[in-house]
């Protein structure tokens, strides 16, 4: 971040610079080797101060002159599209590549990560077994039982249940020890992760399309549109969340989905119900402000539809904000996620989400001598946040022209 | 201003009539009923057969018998919407019922009781937070991208990130048992003594909690400080001061802290909700019986009234924490006119 304060400063002394040097060369014509002395010393300040810039490069050029004539502009001048400058301006900052990194990280572990432990997957969760060897067979003999008077031919078998080691300790083959079903718990961070992260991104997307619908039409409507939407919205942001979250998980479990995955994707469903908002206020605001600009009337008076005003010509101005509101939502579904799983009314028990893995701590026994259950799925989630906000901030900063670089 | 406040509070009205039937419904759509589970459970631990129709159908007519008088009984669409009409005329003639998980306490009694221990710790915690967020905003935005805005908007971040139950937890493994300097969980150890050891007991309990609460809460107010003070900073007036001639220390301390102190006390009136309403899940982890904790008790065991009073009092306390804002900015600023 200090980059940002040096560079328009080194900007201005260049610029002063400049205008010294053009009155050195008239004043000694001659004098061409202390001339490009001085160009060379800027350039090397600049280099110091950690930031090359295309316009300095080009500025200094020009000074250097007849060296560079009959050189095409296009070779010397960088033209850069908008996405290019904030993507240039978001990896110029430490903290969002950092986030960034993170984020990569965090989806390798949790997408790829499986592909390498040994511990198998099982409908979402993972056994200290072997798959093989759950059934194993010990006996088997053929036995004869009657119903009346019909005689039945069967077979007893008698399997042997595999050993599973419940709450193990950190050791070789369960680099995190196995929790209190026995199963492996850095594995089971990672299936949690792709739980989480999933729904992180499918919430924030539906949340977002809705938003975008619903605000795009109170904002360019106007007038009794707005007013009831804006209403509607109003009285869903009033509602607390988290009592209602509790509510309608408890009305999920009682009515039979409690131990289904299927509640998870309700949960989901009502987290986008509720969430919407944000994003609706947003893009409402922006819409009010951007449909009194002068290339809406152009719009209007060069006959171009409805749908093609709102969805070409007024979205399009709303995606940075929206970007960066998406980022920053992903973060907070994680953690609402995470919240629901620690209160135990989130995914069904057994699943594994990083909310399901930390609802460990809630048992004091577990909480003060298995750290190794709960603590990794608390920093998955915290990193997760933090990651994402890093990233949100850094694509804010990216995108506000009033930001200097 | 008088003419806005009314159409606002006219409009704070519709809001939470609206809140208050979606509420209602959810509350009543919840398979638990407090009242309805007692009284089963207390057939049952009194040794009523209720295996035959007979004795069913019987079990039936004494539920309804005993909640219908709150218009609980029936559970159809249009029982719900009547059961509706008859909380929200109690409620408007300033009844919310009575809890039944709380011997029958009328609602209001029973949120006024758990409020104040919500209420003192978010309290506490909101002044230290002030006191270290404010501040540290400031001085981070005046040293812009110097060392200690750098380290204190990394910390403010992980501080954001960071999940209550995780960090409350942490600390309580880490203070409470491994260091043994605090207590886990409750308000009291139940030590007999003098009133002042007492109190001085449940501070002791209280100290966690609130750490916790600040360490997480104060990241957003001083990143809001910091960029409203940067808001500032680059303002004209700013300049003009400069240009005068002030000091640094009267340019900051005059003209911009008093500047920023604008959209801060805003931002403060939507803590509201928070301050009166508890902290759920920070409640939870320590198990104090705060108001977020009895509310969280109240939903999971369908204590209908009680949910419903204390949702309907964080709606309240959110629709107000909004308008006071909307005031307050006027007040505070006078180039803010408050019309239409």
């Amino acid at each position: 971040m200090k980059k940002k304060d040096t560079a328009p400063l080194n900007n201005g002394e260049e610029l002063t610079e400049n205008t010294v040097v053009p009155e050195n060369t008239t004043v000694c014509d001659s004098a061409t080797a202390t001339e490009s002395s001085a160009a060379a010393n800027v350039v090397e300040s600049a280099v110091s101060e950690g930031s090359v810039k295309a316009a300095d490069q080009s500025l200094t050029e020009e000074e250097k002159g007849d060296e560079l004539h009959g050189e095409n502009l296009n070779e010397r001048a960088k033209v850069l599209s908008p996405w290019m400058t904030v993507l240039k301006r978001f990896f110029r900052s430490k903290l969002s590549v950092i986030g960034l990194v993170t984020i990569v990280v965090l989806f390798l572990f949790a997408f790829l990560g499986p592909v390498f432990s040994p511990w198998a997957a099982n409908g979402g969760t993972v056994t200290d077994t072997d798959p093989a060897r759950i059934k194993e067979i010990i006996s088997a003999s053929p036995i004869t039982y009657y119903v009346g008077d019909e005689a039945f031919e069967a077979l007893a078998v008698s399997i042997r249940l595999p050993q599973v080691v419940k709450l193990g300790d950190i050791n070789a083959a369960h680099w995190l020890g196995t929790d209190d079903m026995g199963y492996d718990v850095l594995t089971r961070l990672m299936y949690g992760g792709r739980v989480s992260l999933t729904i992180g991104f499918v919430v924030v997307i539906i949340e977002t399309i809705i938003g975008v619908i619903i605000g795009g039409l109170a904002g360019y409507f106007g007038k009794w549109v707005d007013n009831l939407i804006m209403r509607l919205v109003d009285i869903l942001s009033c509602i607390p969340q988290l009592p209602i979250m509790l509510i309608l998980s408890v009305i999920f479990t009682e009515s039979g989905l409690g131990d289904s995955i299927a509640k998870l994707y309700y949960m989901m469903m009502i987290l986008c119900l509720i969430g919407w908002t944000g994003t609706a206020r947003l893009v409402r605001g922006q819409i009010l402000s951007l449909r009194e600009q002068e290339f809406m009337l152009a719009a209007k008076s060069s006959g171009l539809s409805t749908f093609s005003k709102i969805f070409k010509h007024l979205l399009p101005n709303v995606i940075p904000q929206l970007i960066v509101s998406m980022t920053l939502g992903l973060g907070s579904i994680i953690l609402t996620e995470a919240t629901l799983g620690f209160l135990n009314i989130g995914a069904p028990y057994g699943t594994a989400t990083w909310g399901n893995l930390i609802n460990l701590a809630s048992n004091s026994t577990y909480r003060q001598y298995y750290p190794n259950l709960w603590v990794g799925a608390g920093v998955c989630i915290t990193l997760a946040i933090l990651a994402f906000n890093f990233v949100g901030d850094g694509l804010r900063d990216a995108f506000d022209p009033k930001m200097k670089r | 201003m008088f003419k806005y406040i009314v159409k606002r509070l006219l409009l704070a009205i519709l809001i939470l009539f609206g809140v208050s039937i979606i509420l209602y419904v959810l509350i009543r759509c919840m398979p638990s009923n407090f009242l309805r589970d007692q009284y089963i459970q207390a057939r049952a631990n009194y040794g009523v057969d209720t295996s035959s129709e007979e004795a069913k159908a019987q079990l039936e007519r004494e539920l309804n018998g005993i909640l219908a008088p709150y218009g609980l009984a029936d559970d159809s669409f249009w029982g719900i919407i009547k059961g509706y009409f008859m909380w929200l005329g109690r409620f408007l003639k300033g009844d919310m019922g009575i809890s039944f998980q709380h011997q029958n306490a009328p609602v209001q009694t029973v949120i006024g009781k758990y409020m104040w221990l919500s209420f003192g710790i978010s309290f506490v915690a909101l002044l230290l937070e002030m006191a270290i967020a404010i501040p540290l905003g400031v001085k981070c935005a005046v040293n812009q991208y110097g060392k200690l805005d750098y380290v204190a908007t990394v910390l403010c971040m992980v501080g954001i990130a960071f999940p209550s139950f995780f960090l409350g937890n942490l600390f309580i493994k880490w203070f409470a048992v491994d260091l043994g300097w605090f207590e886990t969980h409750g308000l009291t150890s139940g030590i007999m003594g003098s009133e002042f050891e007492i109190f001085i007991d449940k501070i002791w309990h209280l100290i966690l909690p609130m750490t916790v609460m600040v360490l997480l809460s104060i990241g957003g107010l001083m990143r809001y400080t910091r960029t409203n003070t940067l808001e500032v900073l680059n303002a004209d007036y700013i300049r003009t001061a400069r240009a005068k001639g002030l000091s640094e220390g009267k340019v900051v301390y005059k003209h911009v802290f008093r500047n920023t102190m604008i959209p801060l006390v805003t931002q403060l009136s939507f803590t509201l909700p928070t301050l009166f309403g508890g902290a759920m899940i920070t409640e939870q982890v320590f198990d104090l019986p705060g108001i977020g904790n009895i509310a969280y008790k109240a939903l999971l065991n369908g204590d209908v009234f009680l949910a419903m009073g204390y949702n309907m009092f964080l709606a309240v306390l959110t629709v107000v924490g909004i308008l006071f804002a909307d005031v307050m900015y006027a007040v505070v600023d006078p180039r803010v006119k408050l019309g239409k």
